[in-house]
């Protein structure tokens, strides 16, 4: 027999979890640069509820835009951009200022 | 005239240095029965002055007003040096064509800087759109300043001196992993635009990033330029005017001259020659002969293809 005590405490966890879906505990922040108009690493592997972060070292503005999906604003010399990702999927993205320039997000 | 003949009959280095007194100015093109030819730099075109009869006209590129990295913290300075430059001339062009990149960030401020230096040549100046022109979240400045009678995303038709002039927009709707882009919807007011000209009638096309395939690693080219240049086929005289890689850059191909325009901000380096066509920081001394000591060699009726890289300084 659950102690009332304890029931509520499964109750208020259960609830957290629900609030935070699938995403694990310990979601971790992965960086991608863009330098000389190339993304770096050109494709990560992340889990479900990590983030990634682009940030622009170049002295050309860049975008990153994973069409429908997520579109940055203009990142300016040493401008960052985040995006956590809650579904897996491959994220195929691109700079739309200099389309040449693409990458992935693989969300396991 | 080309920088070369400077250095080639063992140019004084007093010559040398003259040039490099030169900020970044336009290209003067002037068009005597019906062939457009690049009379060099503004101040050769001063020098020739008399020479040139029929129309003149100017053009000016990637300004990026508010561009301060080391590649040259004062792009906004040799902005100005270029107006001063065209100011004197003695000779007025009828007008000037501006290829795009007018603003580095799209900001409002920096559209008004460059409209203030840019006014004082007191010139009619046809602008489009570089990709930089485009940034401002709600993407409207640049409509607001310069899309007044044009059509999309800014291109348009004139005429001028009996030449047809067109300005069209390759720097939005751009896909991954591609070029630049015109669209179904342009390219269909092109065909229009065109159909019924007389094939006599030059055209000059002008758009930012360069119409034919210069370098596609660097996304150097245009998607679908091809589609437009297949409705310029059976003209006499078709001209085509870019910017975007700061350099100088032609070739010849048949009736169609393709010609890039210097930057009056920053030079970058020639296709492949370093790790990313981004902003190419050189000596201070150098800078202002990569911005502004270009001359154009305007072949005139050459078959050959050639793409012609115009010499450095030194």
């Amino acid at each position: 027999m659950v102690k009332p005590v304890s029931l509520g405490r499964s109750i208020r966890l259960a609830f957290t979890a629900a609030l935070l879906g699938a995403a694990p505990l310990h979601a971790e922040t992965i960086k991608v640069t863009i330098d000389n108009f190339t993304f770096t690493p050109a494709e990560v592997t992340v889990k479900v509820g990590d983030t990634v972060t682009w940030t622009n070292h170049d002295d050309i503005p860049h975008t990153v835009v994973s069409a429908g999906k997520y579109r940055s604003k203009t990142l300016d010399t040493e401008d960052s951009f985040s995006f956590t990702f809650a579904s897996s999927g491959d994220y195929k993205y691109f700079c739309s200022l200099h389309p040449h320039m693409t990458g992935m997000v693989r969300v396991e | 005239m080309s920088f070369d003949d400077h250095n080639d009959s063992g140019a004084s280095r007093r010559k040398v240095l003259e040039c490099m007194t030169w900020a970044g100015t336009g290209v003067l093109w002037t068009l005597s029965g019906g062939v457009p030819r690049s009379l060099g730099l503004v101040d050769a075109a001063r020098a020739a002055g008399q020479k040139a009869s029929g129309l003149t006209f100017l053009q000016i590129s990637d300004s990026h007003v508010g561009f301060d990295k080391p590649a040259n913290p004062n792009a906004i300075g040799t902005l100005e040096e270029a107006v001063n430059r065209i100011k004197a001339m003695p000779v007025k062009p009828a007008f000037m064509i501006h290829t795009g990149d007018i603003s580095h960030l799209s900001k409002a401020a920096e559209f008004d800087d460059a409209d203030r230096i840019i006014s004082q040549t007191r010139l009619d100046v046809h602008y489009v759109p570089g990709e930089h022109d485009f940034l401002d979240e709600e993407v409207k400045l640049y409509k607001e300043r310069y899309g007044k009678g044009t059509r999309g995303a800014g291109w348009y038709s004139f005429d001028a001196g009996g030449v047809h002039f067109i300005g069209l927009v390759n720097v939005v709707d751009l896909k991954a992993g591609g070029l630049g882009n015109l669209g179904a919807e342009q390219l269909a007011w092109l065909e229009q635009d065109l159909k019924g000209r007389s094939k006599s009638q030059p055209v000059v096309v002008f758009a930012h990033i360069p119409l034919w395939t210069v370098y596609p690693q660097w996304g150097w080219g245009t998607e679908d330029g091809g589609r437009a240049l297949d409705f310029l086929k059976g003209f006499g005289s078709v001209t085509v005017l870019n910017g975007h890689i700061h350099q100088v850059m032609q070739k010849v191909e048949g009736n169609v001259t393709f010609h890039t325009a210097r930057s009056t901000a920053f030079p970058q380096p020639a296709p492949g020659t370093a790790a990313s066509p981004g902003p190419m920081k050189v000596e201070d001394a150098r800078l202002r002969s990569l911005l502004g000591i270009a001359s154009i060699d305007f072949k005139v009726g050459d078959e050959r293809l050639a793409i012609i890289d115009t010499p450095l300084a030194g």
